[in-house]
């Protein structure tokens, strides 16, 4: 155990299993099919459980799977048997909290698919390649949302009210639009 | 957004999606509006989320698709738009370019990369490193050396996670930057010190002086974000490892600063510090303490991933520290309640590994309320930690065997009820005094079972436990019971069984014959015809008469040949020749019995076919043995070792040795594999010199004929030694053979072949060889029953030892035997231990023995050790073991 803490994917399913947004990051699963089988696994096996006030936490294949779920969206965040499962539970938690923060509180299969954009900027900002980019959840949405602001401030000094500011800008410009 | 989303008033209420009915060809086609000389870029991002739509969906493009669509997105770099700049990163990286398309991107990229806007210096990064080749490097490196000290941290950490990813193509690139790493690992902004000190461990992790200076430096610095800290304690825990090595005596370094990262605000810091704690190497009590007392505290959280972190390492440490544990044996019990089943599990798991054998019967009694609302596979893990805790407390078996008996009853998926069955009658093998009540408990079971499989098993099994119980009749009416009730199969076995009932049991003799003669009017053949081929061989026809050795060879043996040979026997038998004759089918084992033997070393199958039967390997051994006539008349095998390898893994040649013992004979079986596919080995055999082994004479060699690629086969040694004698010695090895080469395309093998041999490692017989392990259930009843007759006691200094615990099992090593009752766990930090050994030495004579350790300030262990037997010379003997 002496390598960085590493992330082998994060996977946004609905309250059917299916897709929604999902990425990963290790070899284990070459193919769509393996991937969509574990998938499979996953949602059924933790489907019956309570993961709405605090996340829970499985063991499938030699992974440890973190998940907590969302009206109808699941959040699951996949790491090594061998994983400190508290980092693992802090990126299902940076995820979560940034995707509610970017979806305006409303959590659910809808909206993130309307907002797909968004949900998949903000999966791109919280791992890379399976490390660990951000875990702050309110950094993240900040990277994620400061995409339509077009001053050329530095990130760190904006601070989270204007996030929220741009999502909402953001949300209300695409409702215009429908 | 309007063209995005295809409303449909109808659809809308059940299933609502922006994407619904998309399809890649007319996304494709939308692709188009990239072109477009004056650029709507609120439409193009749209196009582009739908491209990734399709991509996480599962849909791939083709290589002309994806290159059209790569160029179609390069034209986007002209818009100003930040937001679809975004998108156009997320795409690229998805399309992952070839190598003759990225540089079409990569000057657009590299303009980014210095461009005041800092979000797209961070993601330019990301991108052009993900896409990019050596050369490419080169020419940017520059920039990224700049990258990893700027200013704004999104910047740093892009670069840094992108070196670190770069570190496994281009490490020598990456390897130049590492002042600039090492600057950036002083940055204030707390990812990036995370970011930095990974990729600089990872720059310098084969130079372990350079990664335990930086563990110095930061464990005294301040270190700013809890990934980073757990990072440190990972590598701190790397130099402890490593550096304990040349440093033995007084305290561990770092220690301390592992414990004060107990008390860390952040958990996740505190897990890794406490896992990282228990983890160490030879870990004292004292040191496991404060770590213990941490996870104690997890395990109450109200955060299941808390409790589960917890409850996992508990459950690692109570392997090999039960003691240490067992503080935390409250909270574990009220887990046993929790919600989370994964967790549930470790926690009863860990108590069954912790808890003495006066707590036993309570946790039973918890597990029975839990065990109905887990899933199966829970279960096996549960009822695999019931087994071992039974065959540690032997006294316990009525409960633990009732406890099973009562799962088995209800209801289960096969995994589960064979993982039961299994484990009764491992108890019933190991524990005597459990198998009456065993043998009914499983006779109960195949009143109601739905597996076929199982039901033929345990009827096996019954057929020979059965009648060598005190009152066999009592289980008759339950194998008649499958004879009228059950599918073919099972009726078929269910006669086997009465068989060997009748074989077994003369007073049951009569009573047999009749329900036999029932079974001729089965509408099976098979059961017809094994009723019939019984009834025969058991005399059923006429008067009853005593059952003699054949009949009961026949019954119980097992086919001496293996069944892959037989059935090509038979294939090529013509019915004009004459007769078949088995004896001509070949005995040579083609599968390696090693193969079969590691699998039933690792989950003790003890149902099986005859030949896996209970004593399976020694039996398969004594077979294998007695068809070879060189060593037919060395009379019954006492004991048969573990294989020993003797060459090193993935060497040409792999061989391994298992000893066999006799009563005046040793016997070699040497397993070879050849693992050349060019090569074919003739006459192999091996040449043994026992000039270092007085004792023995060489009396036999029974050669391989041919050992071609990847079969196994086995060539033997046979020795002389005096009996009664306790021999040892030392030998060694040399392979012989005769080496053809071989054409791999046909397989075929030429003419003349070489004389070669190959260099073996020694063999060696030890007093252990003499010695069987068999436990008893109750140490005392039986200690007493031998009597003092033939005791003999003495104390012996055993010098300078690590830990007492270490003495303890050399001595079980040394001796061979048993450890009885649970008696080879030492507890942590004790400074007596007793322990109770059982055994059966050569010439079948039982032993026991009582050892007492001390150890003093000193590490000095003195033992005392009392041997009881049924033979006074055995017990002499035994402390000559000791003694020398």
């Amino acid at each position: 155990m002496e390598s960085c803490p590493s992330v082998k994917n994060i996977l946004l399913l609905d309250s059917e299993g299916n897709r929604v947004a999902v990425k990963y990051y290790s070899d284990d699963w070459p193919t769509n099919s393996s991937k969509e089988a574990f998938e499979k696994s996953v949602f059924t096996k933790t489907q019956k459980t309570n993961a709405r006030t605090e996340a829970e936490i499985a063991m499938f294949e030699n992974n440890i799977v973190i998940y907590k779920f969302a009206q109808d969206l699941h959040f699951f965040v996949t790491g090594g048997d061998d994983e400190n499962e508290l980092i693992i539970s802090t990126v299902l938690q940076g995820f979560f909290d940034a995707v509610g923060l970017l979806l305006r509180g409303n959590v659910d299969k809808k909206e993130a698919l309307e907002n797909l954009d968004l949900i998949l900027l903000c999966l791109d900002e919280i791992v890379d390649g399976g490390i660990i980019l951000e875990t702050d959840a309110n950094v993240i949405a900040g990277k994620v949302a400061s995409h339509s602001v077009d001053s050329g401030a530095p990130l760190s000094e904006q601070t989270i009210s204007q996030a929220l500011a741009t999502a909402r800008e953001h949300l209300t410009r695409s409702l215009l639009n429908v | 957004m309007a063209q995005f989303v295809k409303k449909d008033d109808d659809r809308d209420e059940e299933e609502y999606s922006p994407f619904l009915g998309i399809e890649k060809g007319s996304v494709l086609q939308e692709a188009r509006v990239f072109n477009d000389p004056q650029l709507d870029s609120r439409r193009c991002s749209q196009v582009i989320t739908k491209l990734l739509y399709l991509l996480n969906q599962g849909e791939t493009f083709t290589k002309v698709e994806a290159t059209e669509v790569f160029f179609a997105v390069t034209k986007l770099f002209q818009s100003k738009d930040i937001g679809l700049r975004r998108m156009v990163y997320l795409i690229i990286k998805e399309l992952s370019p070839s190598s003759d398309e990225v540089i079409i991107v990569t000057s657009s990229l590299m303009k980014d990369m210095n461009s005041k806007t800092d979000v797209y210096r961070a993601n330019a990064i990301r991108v052009l490193c993900r896409i990019t080749d050596g050369t490419l490097l080169t020419q940017i490196e520059r920039y990224l050396k700049q990258a990893i000290v700027d200013k704004n941290p999104v910047v740093a950490s892009a670069a840094l996670v992108s070196g670190i990813h770069l570190l496994q193509t281009n490490p020598e690139i990456v390897k130049r930057w590492s002042n600039e790493v090492q600057e950036a690992v002083q940055s204030r902004a707390a990812l990036v010190q995370f970011h930095a000190l990974a990729l600089l461990h990872q720059i310098r992790q084969n130079d372990r002086l350079a990664v335990s200076k930086l563990v110095t430096s930061l464990t005294r610095g301040t270190v700013r974000s809890p990934l980073a800290q757990c990072l440190l304690i990972r590598y701190t825990s790397q130099v402890i490892r490593e550096s304990s090595m040349n440093n033995q005596s007084g305290d561990r370094p770092f220690y301390d600063y592992l414990e004060g990262c107990l008390r860390h605000k952040a958990e996740m810091v505190i897990f890794e510090a406490a896992r990282a704690i228990t983890e160490l190497n030879g870990v004292t009590s004292r040191e496991l303490t404060p770590a213990i007392t941490v996870l104690q505290l997890f395990l109450s959280s109200s955060k299941p991933v808390l409790r589960f972190a917890a409850v996992r390492t508990l459950n690692k440490v109570a392997m090999t520290h039960p003691m240490a544990v067992t503080n935390c044996n409250i909270d574990m019990e009220s887990l046993i309640s929790d919600q989370n089943r994964s967790i549930a599990t470790l926690a009863i798991t860990t108590l069954l590994k912790t808890g003495n054998e006066s707590g036993v019967d309570r946790l039973m009694k918890q597990i029975t309320n839990f065990m109905s609302d887990i899933a199966d596979e829970f279960k096996i893990v549960v009822v695999d930690a019931i087994r071992s805790l039974c065959l540690k407390f032997p006294l316990k078996y009525r409960s633990l065997m009732n406890f099973l008996s009562n799962i088995l009853r209800e209801e289960g998926g096969f995994e589960y009820k064979k993982a039961i069955v299994d484990s009764i009658v491992i108890l019933i093998r190991d524990i005597p005094d459990a198998k009456e009540s065993g043998l009914l408990h499983l006779c109960e079971f195949i009143e109601d079972c739905e597996f076929t499989y199982l039901s033929t098993q345990i009827l096996h099994f019954l057929g020979v436990e059965g009648p060598k119980t005190s009152d066999p009749s009592k289980y008759i009416r339950y194998i008649y019971n499958r004879v009228i009730l059950e599918n073919a199969t099972v009726r078929a076995s269910a006669v086997s069984t009465l068989a060997k009932f009748g074989a077994m049991v003369d007073s049951l003799k009569p009573r047999i014959f009749i329900l036999l003669r029932r079974c001729l009017y089965d509408n099976d053949d098979e059961v017809r015809d094994r009723a019939t081929l019984y009834l025969n061989t058991l005399g059923g026809d006429g008067s009853v008469v005593e059952t003699d050795k054949d009949v009961k060879d026949f019954l119980f043996g097992s086919l001496d040949i293996p069944l892959v040979n037989l059935e090509t026997s038979l294939k090529n038998y013509e019915p004009t020749e004459e007769q078949f004759d088995i004896s001509s089918v070949p005995k040579e084992v083609k599968s390696q019995p090693l193969a079969e033997k590691k699998s039933a070393g690792k989950k003790p199958t003890a149902l099986g076919a005859p030949p896996a039967a209970p004593t399976s390997t020694v039996d398969a051994y004594e077979k294998l043995l007695s068809s070879i006539p060189e060593f037919s008349t060395f009379g019954q095998l006492f004991k048969s070792s573990a294989p020993v390898e003797l060459t090193e893994a993935e060497t040409e040649y792999a061989v391994n040795v298992v000893k066999h013992i006799f009563d005046k004979h040793v016997v070699f079986q040497y397993n070879c594999t050849n693992t050349i596919p060019e090569q074919l080995l003739e006459n192999v055999i091996v040449v043994v010199d026992a000039s270092e082994a007085e004792e023995f004479a060489e009396v036999a060699t029974k050669p391989l004929k041919a050992l071609p690629y990847d079969t196994p086969g086995q060539t033997f040694v046979a020795f002389e030694k005096q009996e009664g004698v306790l021999a040892v010695g030392r030998f060694s090895n040399e392979l012989k053979f005769i080496v053809k080469e071989v054409d791999p395309s046909t397989g075929e093998a030429e003419e003349d072949g070489v004389e070669d041999e190959y260099q073996l490692e020694d063999s060696e017989i030890v007093a252990a060889d003499y010695m069987l392990k068999v436990g008893v259930s109750n140490f005392r009843n039986a200690w007493e029953s031998l009597g003092p007759d033939f005791e003999r006691i003495d104390e012996y200094g055993l010098g300078p030892r690590e830990s007492l615990s270490e003495a303890v099992n050399a001595v079980i090593n040394l001796l061979g035997m048993q450890p009885c009752e649970g008696t080879e766990v030492v507890a942590a930090n004790s400074r007596s231990h007793s322990c109770l050994l059982s055994g059966v030495y050569i010439g079948n004579v039982k032993v026991l023995v009582r050892l007492s350790f001390g150890v003093d300030s000193s590490k000095e262990v003195a033992m005392k050790l009392a041997v009881r037997s049924e033979d006074e010379s055995v017990s002499d003997a035994i402390h000559e073991i000791v003694a020398n």
